[in-house]
């Protein structure tokens, strides 16, 4: 099963390098996107068994990662289809700079995309270190063509710098693997494995190259993950690229990469070193917020602003998992309200993008007027993504605040919120800006490239978002639940059900 | 004072322009042609000190005072350094550096008798020799150092600083599982030997033209017998520093002190013939890449110190 | 055994210094082939059991890949690019060789001052510092080049330290994760192989350092 999991999209992306007709190769990749998501079902039934001694297994946090992982991938191929069908033909004129250029083919596109679900799906699989970097790698190596969608002097440099970065930082990664396994190596045993339930159960015996390969895992899955001051490589990879890779990469790649970074914690926390990496990830998170919230003020692309959102929430999730217990289960219900917001938001800024042909704030005016449905998507997905209530990010936000204030970290809470105030301020000046207002006549808008298959998934995106917020699914509940006993393990009692923590707020 | 330690500055200031001639006929032979007596040098001092010398009337007393400085220092450096176990005539703790800065003299008074010419192609010249001997120095000195830690082993109760007890320890004491360190300081001191005295690549001696000169320039002007005194005190430059790579690298000890000084007067001899036939099958580098050449002889010797700094910890003997 | 392993450290670590101080393209390629097959080589000698076929069949693969596959992808990235020489770089090259001495004594230090805790394993005290400055040598030579190739030939040279410390220490380590690391790296290289190719024929030059249209 879990086999399966990972070999349907990589035998896809494989067939769909070599198949000739554009139609039957979208159509394999959503009937992959669907098989995919079908398999990923059936495990929320029931999990599958692990395989090769330990090697693949799908545990709680796993699970979460790989459902969200699916359901993106699903409307990122939805929209794929008409994306595709768009922009198919020979040569294209670049709207910033007038240049014709190409585009990749749509073989090696698509093909890339599979090879990316299958690498990201065998990322949240494993329960081996060693194939763990593998698989986040090979995510590296599997988007980096993506980027390279539009044959761009700008997307070129995008994809070296993004090829090149994360390349070191996946590297130094490796070293963390290194380390991890001298400090794993027990007193009197020579052997050591990097098999996750081992390690966990295992007596380090050198801590202190325990506490440098977290630190080297840290910096390495952080460059992927886009924590500062390692994320110079996000704004432009994200904003270069077509927006539905840009959606995958915001919404399940830097998720994967951040599994990278929970399983070394996971360890240390075993080892009783939790306050050490506990501390490292605030430190990094409350730096990716600031660093986020200076860049995005004064941004004048309004992709690039995603993508420093990015950056945010990612430091948000970091913050989350640094303060532990309640503040763990926060960072696991934001993680599947970041990546579905952000995913819808990307998608949306795709439709924008394609309507008015400028990706700057400053020429783009009146979205609500000229394509209403992305306009209302758009507004909808800025207050989501700021954490203004009813949306899921609010509930996920505060359950992190409410954590820090908890465990008596007020000074941590105080900056959070200084942070997400100037974001929101920052956002605000350029959304509302952008959706409100008459059409002004420095670009002539084409309202026709919107269709069906650009709003459908990112409307059902923002009605599981909205949800969300309302509601969490006792099923989903109970998995978060479990998620949290696996990140801050010294948790004694039950933590209270997330649905009796939304009664106090209304 | 032991009768032995007339021999290493007795060989130095006879044998000396030996060296010269063997390099000489080196580059001859690969050349293809017979090449000067192995004793041309002796001659042509012989007939240069039978000369009268003219001097410009720009110069002062430094201009005549260059080549006699410049040879009392070098033969001040020649009762400093040991040779084939016997022990130098003088040695105290510290003499390496003493010995370091003896051949910056030389070169520093004949940088300002050249100089003191006023004319342009001295001041080019000069400049040039000062930049390539001020980076030659630092490798010069740690790759000593490194020698000298090595010599002295892991203790530090006692470090023996002066080039003699450096080479009798080394020359007592098997290379062993260290012999990576030799190497290393061996190249590098190669290296600054090739700088010091000028030689391709880092300088061509044969060259005629005053554009491309750097050491010979600071010859140029003189005539006769200081000329002369400018010969030997090169001769005796060559024998010196090689003498110290001698006995670095190829220390011997058999307990007979003429077996002794045959195999060293031997190894100098061979580090003659290299230098002929590198300066036969290589050409001049680029005056761009030399001070590179130079700082690479430097990061060699500093890795040799490094690997040095740890003690025997870091090198394991082989017994 | 242990000679010949330290002999291959030092070996490296010299060839770290060489590719600090050159500038032609070339040179570059090759020096990294060169330690790629020194590095091929160090499994057998470190091999704290004796030497299965499975360590003699890694050996080679690594060998093959690192002292001949890569340098071909890497030279033919160059022909295709039309470029022999290293642009200017950011730190010049006297100035490289000095900083790679620091690097080293850096290393040296690091190394004196964490141990390593296997005392059983027959590694030598100069291994810890010999990766050590292999690693940070390949990050400056990214860091501090302009010309893309070099910044691959850097990456390479990282990988190569951070392999020095895992063939010595982490000997456990099933095929499947040491094939898996070698095909990763194999791939990323063909990538940038391609992406450098792209580079140069849509900018007529593969100085990255002119690459900054992109911008906040």
């Amino acid at each position: 099963m879990i086999l399966a999991l990972v070999c349907v999209p990589l035998v896809a992306g494989l067939i769909a390098f070599g198949w000739r007709s554009d139609a039957g190769r979208r159509m394999l990749l959503v009937l992959s996107a669907l098989v995919h998501l079908g398999l990923t079902a059936a495990c929320w039934i029931e999990l599958p068994a692990p395989m090769w001694e330990g090697w693949l297994k799908l545990d709680s946090l796993g699970l979460l990662f790989l459902s969200i992982t699916s359901v993106l991938f699903l409307a990122s191929s939805i929209y794929c289809l008409g994306y595709l069908g768009k922009e198919h033909g020979v040569s294209h004129i670049d709207f910033e700079e007038h240049l014709f250029f190409s585009n990749e083919p749509e073989a090696v596109f698509t093909g890339c995309l599979l090879l990316f679900l299958a690498s990201m799906t065998l990322v949240t699989v494993s329960q081996h270190f060693g194939l763990l970097w593998v698989g986040i790698e090979a995510t590296t190596l599997a988007s980096a063509p993506l980027i390279y969608f539009h044959r761009q002097h700008r997307s070129l440099e995008a994809t070296w710098k993004y090829l090149l970065i994360c390349s070191v930082g996946i590297a130094l990664a490796l070293l963390g693997n290194i380390l991890l396994a001298v400090a794993a190596t027990g007193t009197g045993t020579t052997s050591s494995s990097l098999v996750l339930s081992e390690l966990l159960i295992v007596k380090m015996g050198h801590v202190s190259w325990l506490k440098a390969s977290f630190l080297f895992f840290l910096v390495g899955y952080g460059t992927k993950m886009g924590l500062a001051p390692m994320h110079t490589w996000l704004p432009d990879a994200h904003s270069e690229s077509p927006s539905l890779v840009s959606a995958l990469l915001s919404g399940a790649l830097l998720n994967c990469a951040f599994l990278g970074i929970l399983r070394a914690h996971q360890v240390c926390a075993a080892a009783g070193e939790a306050p050490f990496s506990q501390g490292l990830l605030l430190f990094f998170g409350l730096l990716s917020m600031g660093v986020a919230a200076i860049f995005i003020i004064a941004q004048a692309d309004y992709k690039r602003m995603l993508a420093y959102s990015s950056v945010e929430h990612m430091g948000i999730l970091a913050i989350g998992v640094g303060l532990g217990g309640a503040g763990a289960l926060g960072a696991a219900l934001h993680a599947v309200n970041h990546s579905f917001t952000k995913a819808m938001l990307f998608l949306v800024a795709g439709n924008v993008l394609a309507t008015f042909g400028t990706k700057s704030i400053c020429d783009v005016r009146g979205v609500l007027k000229v394509i209403p449905w992305s306009g209302v998507l758009w507004l909808a997905g800025f207050l989501a993504i700021t954490g203004t209530p009813p949306f899921g990010p609010f509930l996920s936000e505060f359950t992190i605040l409410k954590a820090a204030l908890d465990n008596d970290r007020g000074w941590v809470a105080g900056i959070y919120l200084l942070f997400l105030a100037i974001i929101f301020v920052g956002m605000a000046n350029s959304v509302l800006v952008m959706t409100q207002g008459p059409v002004t006549g420095t670009v002539r808008p084409d309202p026709r490239r919107e269709g069906w298959w650009s709003i459908l998934p990112p409307l059902g995106l923002s009605v599981v978002v909205l949800t969300l917020g309302l509601y969490i699914p006792p099923r989903l509940g109970r998995l978060l639940e479990e998620t949290q006993q696996i990140l801050s393990p010294t948790v004694a009692a039950q933590p209270p059900k997330v649905a009796q923590q939304v009664r106090p707020l209304r | 004072m032991d009768l032995a330690t007339i021999v290493p500055p007795l060989l130095a200031l006879v044998l000396s322009p030996l060296l010269v001639g063997i390099i000489f006929r080196t580059k001859a032979i690969f050349a293809g042609r017979n090449g000067p007596p192995l004793a041309q040098i002796y001659y042509d001092l012989r007939k240069l000190m039978a000369k009268g010398a003219v001097y410009s009337d720009v110069t002062t007393w430094i201009f005549r005072a260059g080549p006699i400085v410049s040879l009392a220092s070098l033969i001040l450096a020649a009762f400093v350094v040991p040779f084939a176990t016997c022990a130098a005539p003088f040695h105290f703790q510290g003499d390496l550096v003493w010995f370091a800065y003896l051949l910056a003299v030389s070169r520093f008074i004949s940088v300002l008798a050249a100089l003191d010419t006023g004319s342009a192609f001295e001041g080019m010249g000069a400049s040039r020799d000062v930049l390539f001997s001020a980076l030659s120095e630092p490798a010069m000195l740690l790759g000593l150092a490194a020698v000298a830690r090595q010599a002295n082993g892991a203790t530090e109760a006692e470090l023996n600083l002066s080039l003699t007890g450096i080479h009798q320890a080394i020359a007592a004491a098997e290379w062993g599982g260290s012999w990576l360190v030799f190497v290393l300081v061996a190249v590098a001191l190669f290296v600054v030997f090739l700088a010091e005295n000028a030689r391709i690549p880092i300088d061509d001696p044969d060259t005629h033209l005053e554009l491309t000169m750097i050491h010979e320039v600071m010859s140029l002007d003189h005539g006769g017998p200081d000329l002369g005194l400018i010969v030997y005190a090169s001769a005796l430059r060559l024998w010196v520093f090689g003498a110290v790579i001698v006995d670095v690298v190829l220390p011997i000890s058999t307990g007979y002190v003429l077996l002794d000084v045959l195999w060293s007067v031997a190894a100098l001899f061979l580090l003659a013939v290299i230098v002929g036939v590198i300066e036969s099958v290589m050409a001049r580098l680029r005056m761009l890449r030399v001070p590179q050449l130079l700082v690479g002889a430097t990061t060699l010797s500093g890795v040799a110190l490094v690997l040095e700094y740890g003690g025997r910890l870091w090198i394991s003997p082989s017994n | 055994m242990d000679f010949a392993v330290e002999l291959i450290l030092v070996f490296v670590l010299l060839t770290d210094m060489t590719l600090l101080g050159t500038g032609r393209l070339a040179t570059s390629i090759w020096l990294s082939a060169v330690q790629g097959m020194a590095l091929g080589v160090l499994p057998l000698l470190v091999a704290e059991h004796e030497i299965t076929l499975r360590l003699v069949v890694f050996a080679a693969v690594v060998f093959t890949l690192k002292g001949i596959v890569f340098p071909r992808l890497l030279s033919r990235a160059a022909r295709m690019a039309d470029v022999k020489h290293e642009v200017e770089p950011i730190v010049g090259y006297s100035a490289s060789i000095l900083i790679g001495l620091v690097i080293v004594i850096l290393s040296a230090w690091v190394g004196a001052a964490f141990p390593l805790p296997i005392a059983h394993l027959p590694v030598s005290p100069v291994l810890l510092p010999t990766a050590l400055a292999t690693i940070l040598s390949g990050l400056f030579l990214i860091v501090s080049r302009r010309t893309a190739l070099t910044q691959v030939v850097g990456y390479l040279v990282l990988e190569n330290g951070i392999y020095i410390l895992g063939a010595a220490l982490a000997q456990e380590e099933p095929f499947l994760v040491e094939m898996g690391v070698l095909l990763d790296v194999f791939v990323a290289v063909f990538v940038m192989g391609i992406a450098i190719f792209h580079i140069s024929r849509e900018f007529d030059h593969i100085d990255v350092d002119q690459l900054t249209s992109l911008k906040d």
